[in-house]
């Protein structure tokens, strides 16, 4: 079902293809990154500044991880996971290269976060990953409807039956366990141990599960969702909980008792990556500040850019301000990096967790 | 003498697009997928052929009634759907004319020109709490308050039987539309009723389109993904979501790898008792299809 626009455009897509293919292809940078990380005008601004292309492909964790896995890292310059998922599937899959910092303008990022991600990232004495954006899982709340939650446990109260919600993954089972006074982090060690204290957070999210009226999925599924106040309370990250403030007053971001989770999402380059001055290039523009208060304003999250925070918007300032008093920022749990095979000890449970009735 | 190698030269020709289509996009990924099945994990990298994958399958309860649940609830599906269209069909069949049968099979196809995601998610705006089925009945007093119909396994039941509709209509108004309609006024003349008559002449004729419709269903149904987790619950998970799992969330390929070959297998299996139980061979079945 062609319109005479859609056909015409075709065309000229078409003939552009022609030119370009006869004359000089483009240069091209293939991103895989998540949503709003990308936003145009920053795009535009980069083939202007440089001559070269960005192709954007969006995507999550697990799915970036899978997709460099199937071909051995090729089909991207540039991948963009969380810190904590890099050194686990690069032993598993080497499906990552060794940064070249010598590349990269260090002094454009934040010095404290630079360092955490390069340990995190680390493996044989390569670094493997520098960061990008940083954000935390914590509650999104509708106060008025539910103004007693203030932990991940109080998810699981009665008296909210079928009224929250949270994704059925391993962000939900490190939570809970901090909720319910365990560390898992530092049993990340200790497949045993790691494994005894699944099966009991396990054991506290079937109970849960009665009040939950859907695990969430998709973003855009669980804002709905409490937009519409079919759900009142949630674990879900802070840019989606300010992005409903903004929208009404009474659904508010709060850090969790036990914590919020805060996750940190870098720059990697696939072991077969085909472009990678682009991507080096790519990462250099992103970090300078004018250009990373954008993107963490398109992204609703903060940046590991130095400097770009003086220069972001005062609304999201005062959300992270009311959000995150001092004392829930010092008690934010950071990830460290998920070693090989935990991720099968949690997986069983989740399993067992949406099975199970 | 020199016909005949351009005959089987021309035969070759014509059956290409259908055996490279078959090998390349059917029967290769199929091997890959059962040879990466048998290999199980040592260390990083490194990996060795077993039958652990299998065995896991069995061994954990979690699994094997996942596949259990999801096989009971599409046997159920076809069921439901050979009910709500043998009634259909046999109207296209039988007493539909010239044009307006034609308007009929068209009615059917027409939602499958939108895709499954599409048509999913509008049941997903008509059964949500703040959805139009649950407005409706609060605006006419049956409710005082918000109901939700999502989420569970009748709307899960609901958007497969809509889904496999059309694959049991087709077969079936094709099985129906060869009766001999002298067989069926015989029927009558002998003093049937109009139960017996459909029982004895009209069911055992349409049987072959009834298996091949019901096939068909079954299977859509078994392999389905979108509709039960779009529609689906906490508590009801698919089998082909434990398969997307253990791809690409847990990356532990050969794992999902095993589950495909089960699923194939035993639903394959599930097939062949069916056809033995109704006494009907895989070709003639076919036929109608």
């Amino acid at each position: 079902m062609l319109t005479k626009r859609t056909g015409l455009k075709l065309a000229t897509a078409f003939a552009a293809l022609m030119i370009t293919g006869t004359a000089h292809a483009a240069e091209k940078l293939r991103l895989l990154t998540w949503a709003d990380y990308a936003p145009k005008e920053v795009v535009d601004q980069f083939t202007k500044e440089t001559g070269i292309e960005v192709e954007i492909t969006l995507s999550n964790n697990e799915e970036m991880i899978s997709k460099l896995r199937a071909t051995q890292g090729a089909g991207f310059d540039l991948v963009q996971p969380s810190q904590d998922r890099i050194a686990g599937p690069q032993t598993e899959f080497g499906i990552y290269k060794p940064l070249d910092l010598s590349k990269l303008k260090s002094d454009l990022f934040i010095a404290s976060m630079l360092e955490a991600t390069k340990k995190n990232t680390t493996i044989d004495g390569k670094v493997y990953g520098v960061p990008h954006i940083w954000g935390t899982d914590g509650l999104i709340v509708n106060t008025k409807l539910a103004p007693k939650v203030a932990d991940y446990n109080d998810l699981c109260d009665p008296a909210l039956a079928g009224k929250t919600s949270f994704r059925s993954k391993r962000p939900a089972l490190i939570a809970f366990a901090f909720a319910n006074g365990m560390d898992p982090f530092a049993s990340y060690g200790d497949a045993k141990a790691y494994a005894a204290m699944m099966d009991k957070v396990g054991a506290k999210l079937a109970e849960c599960k009665k009040t939950v009226k859907f695990f969430w999925d998709g973003k855009d599924q669980l804002l709905n969702a409490l937009r519409s106040g079919e759900v009142v309370a949630a674990m879900a990250w802070d840019t989606g909980g300010w992005k409903l403030n903004t929208e009404s007053a009474d659904i508010k971001f709060i850090a969790p008792k036990s914590g919020a989770l805060g996750w940190v999402d870098t720059f990697a380059i696939p072991a077969k990556g085909r472009n990678d001055d682009a991507a080096y290039k790519w990462i250099n523009f992103n970090m300078r500040p004018e250009i990373a208060a954008k993107v963490a304003a398109a992204a609703g999250n903060f940046t590991a850019s130095n400097g770009a925070d003086k220069l972001m918007q005062g609304k999201l300032k005062d959300q992270f301000a009311e959000s995150f008093p001092k004392a829930a920022i010092d008690n934010i749990k950071w990830y460290p990096a998920v070693p090989a095979g935990i991720e099968e000890i949690e997986g069983k449970v989740l399993d067992r967790l949406k099975a199970g009735s | 003498m020199s016909r005949k190698p351009a005959q089987s030269l021309t035969l070759f020709l014509l059956l290409a697009p259908a055996v490279l289509w078959l090998g390349v996009l059917i029967v290769l990924p199929h091997v890959e997928i059962l040879v990466l099945s048998f290999s199980e994990r040592v260390a990083p990298r490194v990996y060795a052929f077993g039958f652990g994958n299998y065995l896991e399958f069995f061994t954990e309860p979690l699994y094997w009634r996942t596949f259990a649940r999801t096989a009971i609830m599409s046997i159920l599906v076809t069921a439901i759907t050979l009910v709500l269209a043998f009634p259909i069909a046999l109207y296209i069949a039988r007493v539909a004319q010239g044009r307006m049968k034609a308007m009929l099979l068209l009615l059917c196809l027409l939602p499958f020109w939108v895709s499954e995601l599409v048509r999913t998610l509008g049941w997903m705006m008509l059964l949500r709490e703040t959805g139009v089925i649950s407005y409706m009945l609060q605006a006419i007093g049956v409710t005082d308050q918000r109901t939700e119909f999502l989420y569970n396994d009748g709307a899960v039941i609901l958007g497969l039987v809509y889904g496999g509709l059309l694959f049991m209509i087709v077969p079936l108004a094709n099985a129906l539309e060869s009766l001999d309609p002298s067989v069926v006024e015989a029927g009558f003349d002998l003093g049937g009723s109009r139960w017996t008559v459909l029982r004895r002449i009209v069911i055992p004729h349409a049987m072959p389109g009834i298996v091949a419709g019901s096939i068909i269903v079954f299977m859509l149904t078994v392999g389905n993904f979108a509709t039960p987790v779009l529609l689906g619950g906490k508590n009801g998970l698919w089998f082909t979501e434990q398969i997307y799992a253990q791809f690409i969330t847990r990356f532990n390929w050969p794992q999902g790898a095993a589950f495909g070959m089960l699923l194939l297998l035993l639903s394959s299996a599930i097939v062949w008792a069916g056809l033995r139980l109704t006494g009907q061979s895989l070709g003639t079945t076919l036929k109608q299809a």
